[in-house]
């Protein structure tokens, strides 16, 4: 019963909060979606803590991606020895790195007086709930090891059960109890998204590639209103 | 061509009394909040020193602006796209303690304070922590203080200077400082529009203002690092830059800026620059000793028949053409050629310039005494306290010949206005300056006139945004006509 709540209903509830939230976030309060950095406050520290930490995270997600969405390749690379403790080593390389920058920024958060005055309550929050899901995401290498053979055949089912909304936990149910809080705490901290500065990573620039460097605004353009066909002038100039 | 209007500046630096003015009055409008405490959109320094925030112009540190690499122009601290990988950490960026920790006063102490044998008195206490702090700097801590080793001996533009020079510099008698007021040059070639991962720094189209959309800000920071000025600052609190924007409400309405209302000295002017926007790549990206030529040369004349029926064409308005024709900015900038830009070597174009300080120019001494004759017409220029090449290397990209014109010219004035006034010096030797000078009396006059006389209306010339037109701003009207009339915001459409 509390595993049909925690592994359905949660998961469920916390992609809903996420889509709807995340959309209404940015639609009327999207003056608030900023990565909210604290640099200025303090560099050095932060440092190693925001490289080593995005880093990490940032690969680990892809990771996880990739084992979810092609699992065939994680399976490959894993059916010789020495693919597989490649696979590992990388995965626990790259969670050591999270684990150890999230160390640093949680340290900074304490031992820097300068970012008590711009650390909120679901900062606080964010950083407990990551916390949880690094250590417990680094148990589960240590104590269920080979999760990148495992991964496919017992959770990738149920990840997938949950997209394709036929909910199975039948293998679920069986893994160990770390296996189990990891993927709570994965969707409690999507749930918490729209709720605290994660949204930053939703607006990360990529159209910056593909944009011209400079960037003019018209409030009324005529010489493009005098170009078109068109005299109405169409697609409004967004500024402030 | 792609004609746009620019409203550019021109400060002049000889009527700068240092008096800071112009920072309170736009300190008391716009940053007088929460996380923007340490922000000086406007801002006086005292050269030569190291300025705000400390050592600003240094780019080996801060990395700002363009840098030329081959034929292409690049950003200094990264463009596309290894700038999307300082988002996480930016190693060039100044921190708070390259400019200063806002402070306050604890004054409920003096009246709180339990009775004793001690005044009370009021510490500082930090804006961010709220601890009591020791105050180690502030916006204008080096104010008059440029003769100290801490400030003046580490100024940059000092590294190209002789050594003996430098000494010289440095001796009590010979001692020398000028103010360099600084607000946001609104350039042609902005590093922080070019290097915002957002896009949400952006340059107006209508008269050239650069600002940065509030709601678009995602705080990567990169406005910051890639502005050589260092007039883009990042807000702590609210996790988003701002910068210096004109007054732009104030100009919509036609009055000037804050800080050039309120300027004391009246050195500020303000106007309207026709340029041609297809050209700020090519002469951006031209060579080191073209730089300062380059930046001129992309004004245009407002009076040529062919640049109004181009400016016509692209849609700017007859009343801005009109505000060009009579621009003291072009006058000073263009006819006169006595403004120049700050640090042009940046390669974002700026278009505040700057009438270079004249005073004090004396000669060197002898035998305990100024060289004040005039029996050498440019020998206080060349004999001058303050070396020409740190002059140049403020205003004009390194080469001392073009400051030297400007000082010969502004000298000139000088001799004709002695010559009008006093009557003690020689036709020919006034001949002789307005012959190498290019200066004729009338202009020396019409100088004299802007440089000291005009009233506001004269310095400060806004063309109308169209009051009719004022809705555009916001909305077009077109798109309401036929609806439920302006003002309204739901059409006339049937919901149900």
């Amino acid at each position: 019963m509390i595993d049909s709540f925690l592994l359905i209903g949660l998961p469920y509830a916390a992609i809903f909060i996420f889509l709807i939230g995340s959309i209404l976030r940015y639609r009327f309060y999207g003056y608030s979606v900023t990565s909210h950095s604290s640099q200025f406050l303090e560099s050095d520290m932060l440092f190693w803590g925001s490289r080593l930490f995005h880093l990490g995270i940032v690969m680990l997600f892809l990771g996880h991606l990739i084992g979810f969405l092609m699992p065939g390749i994680i399976i490959s690379l894993t059916s010789s020895t020495s693919g597989l403790i490649m696979v590992e080593v990388m995965a626990l390389a790259f969670g050591v790195l999270t684990f150890v920058g999230l160390v640093f920024l949680i340290i900074r958060r304490i031992i820097v007086k300068r970012l008590y005055s711009v650390t909120s309550k679901m900062d606080i929050v964010v950083y407990l709930v990551i916390l949880f899901q690094v250590v417990t995401g680094l148990m589960v290498a240590y104590y269920n090891r080979w999760g990148s053979v495992w991964f496919a055949s017992a959770l990738v089912p149920y990840l997938r059960s949950i997209f394709i909304f036929a909910p199975d936990i039948s293998v679920i149910s069986s893994m160990s109890l770390l296996v189990k809080l990891h993927a709570i705490s994965a969707f409690v901290l999507v749930g918490l998204i729209p709720f605290t500065r994660l949204m930053h990573f939703l607006v990360w620039p990529v159209y910056y590639l593909w944009r011209n460097y400079q960037l003019d605004i018209w409030n009324r353009d005529q010489k493009a209103m005098r170009a078109s066909k068109n005299t109405r002038e169409g697609v409004k100039p967004v500024n402030n | 061509m792609d004609i746009r209007s620019q409203i550019a500046m021109v400060f002049h630096l000889d009527k700068c009394i240092g008096c800071h003015t112009c920072s309170i009055a736009c300190k008391n409008i716009w940053t007088d909040r929460k996380g923007a405490e340490y922000m000086w959109w406007n801002n006086v320094e005292t050269k030569p020193g190291t300025g705000y925030p400390t050592k600003w112009e240094d780019q080996k540190i801060y990395k700002g602006g363009w840098v030329k690499n081959g034929d292409k122009l690049e950003l200094r601290v990264a463009g596309k796209p290894t700038g999307l990988t300082k988002l996480y950490h930016n190693p060039d960026m100044p921190v708070m303690d390259d400019y200063y920790e806002p402070w306050t006063y604890d004054y409920d102490h003096l009246f709180e304070a339990p009775a004793g044998t001690d005044q009370p008195t009021a510490r500082t206490i930090s804006l961010v922590t709220g601890d009591p702090i020791d105050v180690k700097g502030g916006p204008n801590w080096d104010d008059d203080l440029s003769g100290t080793p801490d400030y003046g001996r580490n100024d940059i533009n000092f590294n190209n200077v002789s050594a003996e020079d430098q000494e010289a510099i440095f001796q009590l008698e010979r001692m020398t400082m000028h103010y360099l007021p600084r607000i946001c040059n609104h350039c042609l070639n902005p590093a922080c529009v070019a290097a915002c991962p957002s896009g949400a720094v952006y340059k107006r189209g209508e008269d050239g203002v650069v600002l940065i959309s509030q709601e678009k800000c995602r705080a990567w920071r990169l406005c910051v690092t890639a502005c050589p000025y260092k007039k883009s600052y990042y807000n702590w609190t609210s996790g988003k830059s701002e910068k210096c924007l004109l007054c732009y409400p104030r100009l919509e309405t036609g009055q000037a800026p804050a800080c050039m209302h309120s300027c004391v000295g009246r050195i500020r002017y303000l106007g309207v620059l026709l340029y041609d926007a297809d050209k700020i790549k090519e002469y951006a990206s031209c060579p080191e000793n073209q730089i300062i030529d380059r930046q001129l040369d992309i004004y245009l004349n407002p009076f040529s028949d062919k640049v109004i029926k181009e400016a016509k064409k692209n849609g700017i308005a007859d009343s801005t053409i009109e505000a060009a024709q009579k621009s003291p900015v072009y006058k000073f900038v263009k006819e006169w050629k006595i403004a120049l830009p700050l640090h042009a070597e940046f390669r974002t174009m700026p278009s505040l310039f700057y009438v270079p300080p004249m005073l004090p120019v004396m000669g060197k001494m002898t035998n305990g005494l100024y060289d004040s004759t005039t029996e050498n017409l440019w020998g206080k220029i060349e004999e001058s306290r303050l070396p020409m090449q740190y002059l140049a290397n403020l205003f004009s990209a390194g080469k001392p010949d073009k400051i030297k014109e400007v000082m010969k010219k502004l000298m000139t004035v000088r001799y004709h206005r002695r010559k009008v006034t006093v009557n003690d010096i020689d036709d020919s030797l006034i001949d002789e300056a307005f012959n190498s000078t290019g200066l004729t009396a009338d202009v020396a006059d019409t100088i004299y006139r802007l440089t000291s006389l005009v009233k506001y209306d004269e310095r400060f010339v806004i063309p109308a945004a169209h009051r009719e037109e004022a809705i555009e701003m916001i909305e077009s009207t077109d798109d309401r006509k036929g609806s439920a009339g302006f003002g309204e915001k739901l059409g006339t459409r049937r919901v149900f």
